[in-house]
């Protein structure tokens, strides 16, 4: 490693102009810094090079041919020229070329208006084609329900098959035969089933593949292009809607380095088919007897105003941790506003216990960027890839560029792109027991004492080989960290876990990670959508809050549903939660979508936007905060969830909604943060309690099921997503349910 | 054509019925020995170069060409991705990646042996065996597999090559002689 980066930079000239550039860089990063630009089709930022394309052909003094940017590194003194004679001749040559077996499809290709290829023939092809031999065709493949294909048109730049390679870590494409009779496909019929695939999508640069659910449905140059953010994990993806005429037509990712970099998640880009699901409630709805009747906004908003003023103390408000802070706020205050401290987001947590030792909020303990310089890391009781695929990808980087060690103790093994150190598969009963294993490996390892309260706990405790090997690859490097997935956080005895978890964490030296699901539950921790904590994170002194069983558990006389949420899908006991709705007096769903379970529990009903129709904030799990203004309006008379909660909070006579902006709301709830920072729950893991292994014995007879909630099935929306649903995984997953 | 659920079409046109599960059992002793020979000599975790003499022996074992299902057996003894061995198998002629006869007859028709009265030779073995260049005899036991771009055997114009052998100086009689000897 060079002590001075200044030596690393060597004198080279573009065009004419002195530039200095890293030693080794490529032409193609030189000129791309310099505002120079170089034509290219195969050369993308964040894949291998290939130089295949030849598009990027530049003219280097001394050089006897031109050169391809992408995959010449750059040398002292070195003077490139990208705009003379020859270099233009040879780019233009190139053109030529690609275009000779492209089919002049333009008028009906989707991606006509958004096409590298498109625009760089303006800039270099001829008007006129030389070319009068016949065109080669080539067969359309069948990639699955996501990626449509024209590969008549491919020019062969291999960016999919790249991306499959070095981004998936599995090459489902690749290019068969030579020659004329080249090919990219997967050669025998099959689909590709990555969760990220959908990202070859946006690789392709001409419309080869595209997506198959936007198929004909618009032109680029009609849409308008609105920024947001992915409600389906806690990455907090940054995507574009594309909107045409009211609505959104397709999503594609936004870049950013620091989060999403440029891909997003399959269920990220596909979601939006949800969004405009046919089920969707359009206007507010009453239900008098068994009868429903649609009705104004303002005879639904008084008759739930009066339902949940009768029941006052005895109400319990459900808010979707993919629900804006913003609803998350208001619909805390509207609770402890009625005189209850009944509100809870962790629908599918059976385990409340030592609510004290609860953090601020769910964390990834670092930024996303850092997880690809850990060294070492422990990940319990997740499906990381189905959890936070963006989150995988991240590790896979660690792994397969820094050497990170990875262990896992999961239900099952499962298949991951990268090599793993051990994949302990265990039924969760036998969780508790793995971790205490690997916490007396650690133990042994790193020469340290337990704390007092665990001591006991490891007294009968003999570490396996598997967990050992956990613990050495937890211990590897100095960056280490250990993360609690959805299962653990789903899981009957999720504090003694994540007890175990911390000591573990606090042995080696890691940070602790939870991945708590929903694109939001940072946001509804610091919103006050707990029932021990007020907003900003301080802890409530009067104890009496129910949390999602207890509530449950003993029926409330009224419920505020929050959120897309259906009982019979989104819930850790289904039948609790119908039964604790169909007794009670007045059930206010404030929903995005209506179905006959609702209708069967709810009193009253309200049509709220979904995640893409509302203004609003989403904290990932760094902790970090985005708003977006709405991508499309909501149909019919929907509105914005926030929109909603004021007016009820206005109804029930409750002071301080007075709200006119979703920002002012945002804004009140950072001022409250900011001025309660001082008395607020501490961010990092720390727990005395006292983990009980004979306690959860119990629990052998887990519903297995229940804990791994499949990819597309975490939400209602996803669930009503078509292409997602016709997916392998979506399909497998579907079989295994069938079959157990 | 009717097709069962499980039949699986390739890209070259034909269709396959994908067996499941370890299909490293459809490689012989003698192929596994010869590909464990191929592995020894690159350097470990290096073992996808071997991708090549592999798919070789595999030919060899099939009588004369592969099937999707033992390139996957391939893919799964060398713990490669499936696709990258399609595409090994696909870019080189000297893999049939369908049926076709077991002796692989390519007499060439480059500028030497054309001079030479290739094409005569050639329309000999289609007369002889009443098969076009490309197809099998019915009894799988000739595959006329193309016509052979040059050799580097332009001293013995015309040749042709049977089963990686070259034989030189044909004549209609010789090619009768060294096709009647493929069994």
């Amino acid at each position: 490693m060079a002590a001075n980066p200044q030596d690393d930079l060597i004198n080279v000239e573009v065009d004419g102009a002195p530039v200095k550039a890293r030693k080794g860089a490529m032409i193609i990063h030189v000129t791309d810094q310099h505002g120079a630009y170089v034509p290219r089709f195969c050369y993308h930022d964040k894949l291998p090079v290939a130089a295949n394309c030849r598009m990027c052909l530049v003219e280097v003094e001394k050089a006897p041919k031109p050169l391809p940017a992408c995959a010449t590194p750059v040398t002292e003194g070195m003077k490139i020229f990208t705009r003379s004679k020859a270099a233009i001749g040879a780019q233009k040559a190139t053109m030529e070329f690609l275009l000779i077996n492209h089919p002049l499809d333009c008028p009906i290709c989707d991606q006509g208006g958004e096409c590298e290829l498109q625009d760089l023939a303006l800039g270099f092809g001829r008007d006129i084609s030389r070319f009068t031999e016949r065109k080669r065709v080539v067969k359309d493949k069948n990639l699955g329900p996501l990626v449509s294909t024209d590969m008549t048109r491919c020019i062969h730049c291999t960016r999919c098959v790249r991306f499959g390679q070095d981004i998936a870590g599995i090459p489902e494409l690749g290019t068969t035969g030579r020659g004329e009779n080249m090919e990219i496909g997967t050669w025998i019929e099959r689909s590709v089933d990555h969760e990220l695939s959908g990202n070859i999508i946006d690789l392709c640069p001409v419309g080869a593949l595209n997506s198959k659910p936007f198929r004909y449905q618009g032109r680029s140059w009609e849409m308008t292009q609105v920024p947001f953010i992915s409600p389906h994990d806690g990455i907090g993806t940054n995507l574009f809607g594309h909107v045409l005429r009211g609505k959104l037509k397709r999503v594609v990712p936004r870049a950013n380095e620091d989060i999403n970099e440029t891909w997003i998640a399959d269920r990220d880009r596909f979601s939006y088919e949800g969004v405009l699901s046919p089920d969707r409630l359009t206007k507010p709805m009453l239900r008098e007897g068994s009868t429903w009747r649609e009705v104004e906004w303002d005879e639904a908003l008084s008759a739930a105003a009066r339902g949940l003023r009768a029941a006052g103390a005895s109400t319990g408000t459900l808010v979707h941790p993919s629900c804006t802070t913003e609803e998350m706020y208001l619909s805390a205050r509207l609770t402890r506003g009625l005189g209850s401290a009944n509100i809870d987001h962790r629908f599918r947590t059976r385990d409340f216990r030592d609510r004290a030792a609860d953090l601020l909020r769910p964390t990834l303990g670092m930024p996303l960027t850092g997880v690809e310089t850990l060294s070492g890391v422990l990940v319990i009781g997740s499906n990381l890839r189905s959890e936070l695929p963006l989150l995988a990808h991240r590790l896979r980087k660690a792994v397969v560029r820094a050497r990170a060690k990875v262990a896992v103790v999961d239900s099952r093994a499962r298949e991951y792109r990268f090599p793993i150190e051990t994949q302990i598969a265990r039924l969760p009963s036998e969780w508790v027991h793995e971790l205490a294993g690997i916490l007396s490996a650690t133990c042994e390892l790193t020469g340290s004492q337990p704390g007092e309260a665990y001591a006991g706990l490891l007294r009968s405790v003999t570490p396996t080989d598997a967990q050992r090997t956990a613990a050495r690859a937890l211990c590897n490097g100095n960056a280490r960290a250990v993360w609690l997935g959805a299962m653990a956080l789903r899981h009957p005895a999720a504090v003694d876990l994540r007890s175990i978890a911390c000591e573990i964490a606090r042995l080696s030296g890691a940070t602790c990670g939870l991945f708590a699901e929903g694109g939001n539950a940072a946001g509804a921790w610091l919103a006050g959508a707990v029932p021990h904590r007020q907003p900003g994170g301080v802890a409530v002194t009067d104890s009496s809050g129910l949390d999602v069983r207890g509530m449950l558990e003993m029926p409330q006389r009224a419920y505020v549903l929050v959120g897309a949420i259906e009982p019979s899908a989104d819930m850790a006991d289904p039948a609790l939660a119908t039964r604790a709705f169909e007794s009670a007096a007045c059930v206010v769903a404030v929903t995005p979508f209506v179905t006959d379970e609702i209708k069967k529990l709810a009193h009253v009903l309200l049509p709220m936007g979904s995640f893409a129709e509302t203004s609003g904030t989403y904290v990932n799990l760094e902790g970090r905060w985005q708003s977006q203004t709405g991508v499309s309006k909501p149909p019919g008379e929907a509105r914005p969830g926030w929109k909603i909660l004021r007016v009820l909070g206005n109804q029930t006579e409750l002071s301080g909604f007075d709200y006119q902006s979703s920002e002012e709301v945002r804004e009140e709830l950072a001022r409250v943060i900011t001025e309660r920072s001082g008395a607020a729950a501490t961010s990092v893991l720390a727990t005395e309690h006292v983990p009980a292994i004979a306690a959860i014995a119990g629990s052998a007879d887990l519903d297995l099921g229940s804990l791994d909630v499949p990819m597309y099935d975490i939400d209602a929306v996803l669930r009503r997503s078509p292409a997602l649903q016709q997916t392998a995984i979506a399909k497998a997953s579907k079989s295994e349910r069938a079959v157990s | 054509m009717s097709l069962s659920t499980n039949r699986v079409p390739t890209s070259d046109g034909h269709f396959f019925e994908p067996g499941s599960g370890d299909k490293v059992a459809l490689l012989n002793d003698h192929t596994r020995h010869e590909i464990d020979g191929w592995i020894s000599r690159f350097p470990a975790g290096r073992q996808r170069s071997a991708t090549l003499s592999a798919l070789r022996f595999v030919q060899e074992q099939n009588d004369g060409f592969l099937t999707p299902e033992l390139m996957d057996a391939v893919a799964q003894y060398l713990k490669l991705p499936s696709i990258q061995v399609y595409e090994v198998a696909t870019f080189y002629s000297m893999f049939e990646t369908h049926p076709c006869g077991r002796h692989h007859v390519s007499v060439c028709t480059n500028i030497s042996c054309w001079l030479n009265g290739a094409e005569d030779i050639l329309a000999h073995c289609e007369r002889k065996l009443g098969i076009k260049v490309g197809e099998s005899t019915p009894d799988q036991r000739i595959f006329l597999k193309q016509e052979e771009e040059c050799l580097a055997a332009c001293t013995g114009a015309p040749m042709m090559m049977v089963d990686h052998v070259f034989h030189e100086h044909l004549t209609p009689a010789k090619v009768d002689e060294i096709l009647d000897g493929l069994k």
